[in-house]
């Protein structure tokens, strides 16, 4: 073992030694030093531990926050108790171009509002009315989606049967999905319950009217912050014809023609890696993962997607990879020098955790901490060898264990996402939250990389934090 | 106010036993308050002469919210002063009928149905303790004795086996306790022998053998109990002695379920099954046919 791993192991044992020994032993299987010879990787997607709270969200999260509610012509009806619809609505940064109520649903919000008699009695009937009033208010939606939330599952309630009727009488695709909360560990399995109704419903359902050897699709790009934009602009630049995004900005027919692309790009592969295997295993369109965070990856990725068409285009892509060049090594030449050695802890969701690692690296900054909130194994396989000997992984990590890391490992900037960002910035902390870009973004492509670059600095290089003094400790100083 | 709830197997005749029992207790010039928690909502029409009273979840479906209705619109009195009050629910296959017992039973707590002159509670509750719905009137603070209703027949002796596995898990933390058995006669062979031992291997009583006569249908099409249809009938003193029997009880216990197995050693000591071996040679033979 090298001392940088027993040196880390070290740390992590300390740090769990406040809990109980149940716990202990559990959470040991979640955090770990970085092997990268690959041995003893860290246990994922597992149920979490009461009480330590975790930053996972659940099913309906996973399906209607992620996969579905991006797709901006079609309604999402968040079937339940209000809470769930009204909570979730316009938290996640997913843009969408277009009229608001004509072409663009996504700034609306719809709940079926249950009340205790609908919970007794069945929601069914109210389903069925709330689904006319959408196509009389909206006729202009080109489909309709039914969000299970925990109850329409408890009471059983039969929403494929009316779903299939209302497709009939209101003559479009009114598609239930079983993504009830309590389903699953995480929002992972809320990514795979809308993967297979998108697969049921709709994928193939239409054709891509006329083909280029060029088509390609966008898979797990939800547009946070403009990113889809960004990347399918940069694809567009090296040849390609973007002919669909899943599902940032996309839209149904989007979904159904993909069937027809020559290959499936994907960026975000936790979320949608599922339909990927089912394209290629039932239509036979192969998929490619891609990294577009900062010009080393975008660059190798643009090469690695080239292999796969002809010479047209591996032209085309060093002459995008050349154009843009400069206008990198000047982004590079400005931060690199404010950025250098400075240390980051990441903690996101299904692929940040490894693809920023790159862009980070453009800068000369370096990752110390990597951790998934809802990973599976294939995600950290996948990370390991992105990262140096002994830096600490960390699955499903709880506040304690977080805030201690952060504590001893003193890193220079903490990206994480919302329910992390007020613990780190009271302690004096910069932090960016990388869910959502906080207001910020795109991130994705040749456009992302330079307000990447100036949101890190702007948050590390901000005199700021230094003034943050804690109030008790002045007069603990005074005693 | 002593809480009482009423379990058994479905069709058992709790219903009809209960509002003749209760009418029996407010003959003694008690008062009482029946609290019926079935979606079939039968269990104080009896006692209010009608097809089915309007209960508080058919109420609150209509008026939209539980928080709309008045008390007064589900809380009716009946036969000599009887208060009535039907949970209500959803047609079979739909929705969460436990749900709505648990909200009927809120509603009227929260509203003062249970007002301080009454001296019982009766909890007319469905068929077995299928959800947590269903075991609400046994929680804390609400019924803590029950009753079974039972008959000689093996499938309603199952139930009640099963409904004292329920009430072992709620006397721990709830503190009910099981006041006994009812047998409500199906004129089986050695009935009350066979109930009488099924009482004692679940550490209980058979407080009462009530004996199978028509007059209960005869009333029952009437809509009435026994008791106001033909007071000086027979079968109204049988309810009445048990009434006197449930009113005086204070042999409250703790059961002790017994496995399937020690059920049919039961049922094969008091001849209705067949030792196991000579079962085979049953089944061999229909099968042959």
């Amino acid at each position: 073992m090298s001392v940088a791993i027993e040196e880390t192991q070290k740390l992590i044992d300390e740090i769990l030694k406040v809990y109980p020994e149940k716990t202990r032993k559990k959470r040991a299987l979640h955090i770990k030093p970085n092997d990268t010879s690959g041995g003893c990787p860290v246990k994922s997607n597992m149920k979490s531990i009461p009480g330590v709270m975790t930053a996972r969200g659940c099913a309906y999260a996973g399906s209607k926050g992620v996969v579905w509610g991006p797709v901006k012509d079609m309604i999402h009806l968040s079937h339940g108790p209000v809470g769930c619809g009204h909570y979730s609505w316009a938290t996640r940064r997913n843009l969408a171009s277009g009229k608001p109520g004509v072409d663009n649903f996504v700034p609306f919000h719809f709940t079926s509002d249950f009340q205790e008699r609908d919970i007794v009695y069945g929601g069914d009937k109210r389903l069925e009315t709330i689904l006319r009033e959408i196509k009389t208010l909206f006729p202009l939606a080109k489909g309709i989606t039914i969000q299970s939330e925990c109850p329409i599952g408890l009471i059983g309630d039969d929403i494929e049967a009316v779903a299939k009727r209302m497709s009939k009488e209101l003559s479009m695709p009114v598609i239930p999905v079983r993504c009830e909360g309590f389903r699953g560990v995480s929002q992972s399995l809320g990514h795979h319950i809308a993967n297979d109704s998108i697969r049921d419903h709709l994928l193939g359902k239409k054709k891509l009217e006329t083909k280029t050897p060029y088509d390609v699709a966008l898979i797990g790009d939800y547009n946070i912050g403009g990113d889809a934009w960004a990347t399918k602009e940069l694809l567009e630049e090296a040849g390609y014809r973007v002919v669909s995004v899943w599902s940032g900005d996309g839209t149904m027919d989007g979904l159904s023609i993909t069937s027809d692309v020559k290959l499936n790009i994907i960026h975000c592969y936790r979320s949608m890696n599922y339909i990927c295997r089912h394209m290629e295993e039932t239509y036979g369109v192969s998929w490619m993962e891609v990294n577009f965070f900062g010009p080393s990856k975008i660059k190798a990725s643009l090469r690695k997607l080239a292999e796969r068409f002809d010479d047209s285009i591996k032209e085309k892509t060093e002459e995008v990879i050349k154009r843009h060049e400069s206008e990198m090594q000047k982004v590079i030449d400005k931060y690199h020098p404010r950025l250098e050695g400075k240390k980051v802890m990441l903690y996101v969701g299904g692929l940040r955790p490894r693809h920023t690692i790159g862009a980070f690296e453009d800068l000369g900054m370096e990752i110390i901490g990597a951790g998934y909130e809802f990973g599976h194994s294939d995600d950290y396989t996948r990370t390991y060898p992105m990262l140096k000997e002994g830096v600490v992984i960390y699955d499903d990590v709880t506040h304690h264990e977080f805030e201690e890391l952060v504590k001893r490992m003193k890193p220079d900037l903490v990206a994480s996402g919302i329910k992390e960002k007020y613990v780190f910035q009271k302690m004096g902390l910069p932090f960016r939250q990388m869910h959502s870009w906080d207001y910020s973004g795109p991130y994705h492509g040749w456009k992302g990389f330079p307000i990447f670059a100036r949101d890190m600095d702007m948050a590390i290089n901000s005199p700021t934090w230094g003034l943050v003094k804690a109030p008790w400790k002045e007069a603990l100083r005074q005693l | 106010m002593r809480q009482i709830a009423i379990y058994g197997k479905g069709g058992i005749g709790k219903s009809t036993t209960t509002q003749n029992t209760v009418a029996a207790i407010a003959e003694m010039g008690k008062k009482v308050m029946i609290v019926g928690c079935d979606p079939k909502a039968d269990s104080t029409r009896l006692i209010l002469h009608s097809k089915a009273q309007t209960t508080v979840m058919d109420l609150a479906r209509e008026k939209g919210t539980v928080e709309d209705l008045e008390l007064k619109d589900v809380l009716l009195t009946g036969y000599s002063g009887i208060k009535c009050s039907e949970s209500g629910g959803p047609e079979p296959g739909v929705g969460c009928a436990g749900r709505g017992v648990i909200t009927a039973i809120n509603f009227l707590e929260e509203n003062g149905a249970y007002t301080k002159d009454l001296d019982f509670v009766f909890y007319d509750v469905l068929g077995d303790v299928v959800c947590g719905g269903f075991a609400m009137p046994i929680r804390e603070g609400k019924a803590q004795e029950i009753y079974i209703v039972t008959s000689g027949e093996m499938m309603a002796m199952y139930a009640a086996n099963n409904i004292a596995k329920g009430i072992l898990k709620y006397a721990h933390s709830g503190g009910v306790r099981l006041g006994g058995l009812i047998c409500n006669s199906r004129q089986v062979d050695r009935e009350y022998e066979l109930i009488d031992a099924l009482a004692k291997r679940l550490g209980t009583k058979l407080i009462h053998f009530i004996p199978r006569d028509n007059v209960v249908q005869r009333a029952e099409l009437r809509r009435m109990t026994v008791i106001e249809y033909s007071k000086e009938h027979p079968q109204a003193d049988e309810y009445r002695k048990l009434a006197k029997t449930i009113v005086d009880n204070k042999d409250m216990v703790v059961p002790t379920p017994i496995t399937m197995d020690e059920l049919k050693a039961l049922l094969m000591e008091y001849g209705f099954l067949e030792k196991e071996s000579d079962m085979i040679g049953v089944a061999e033979a229909a099968q042959a046919v």
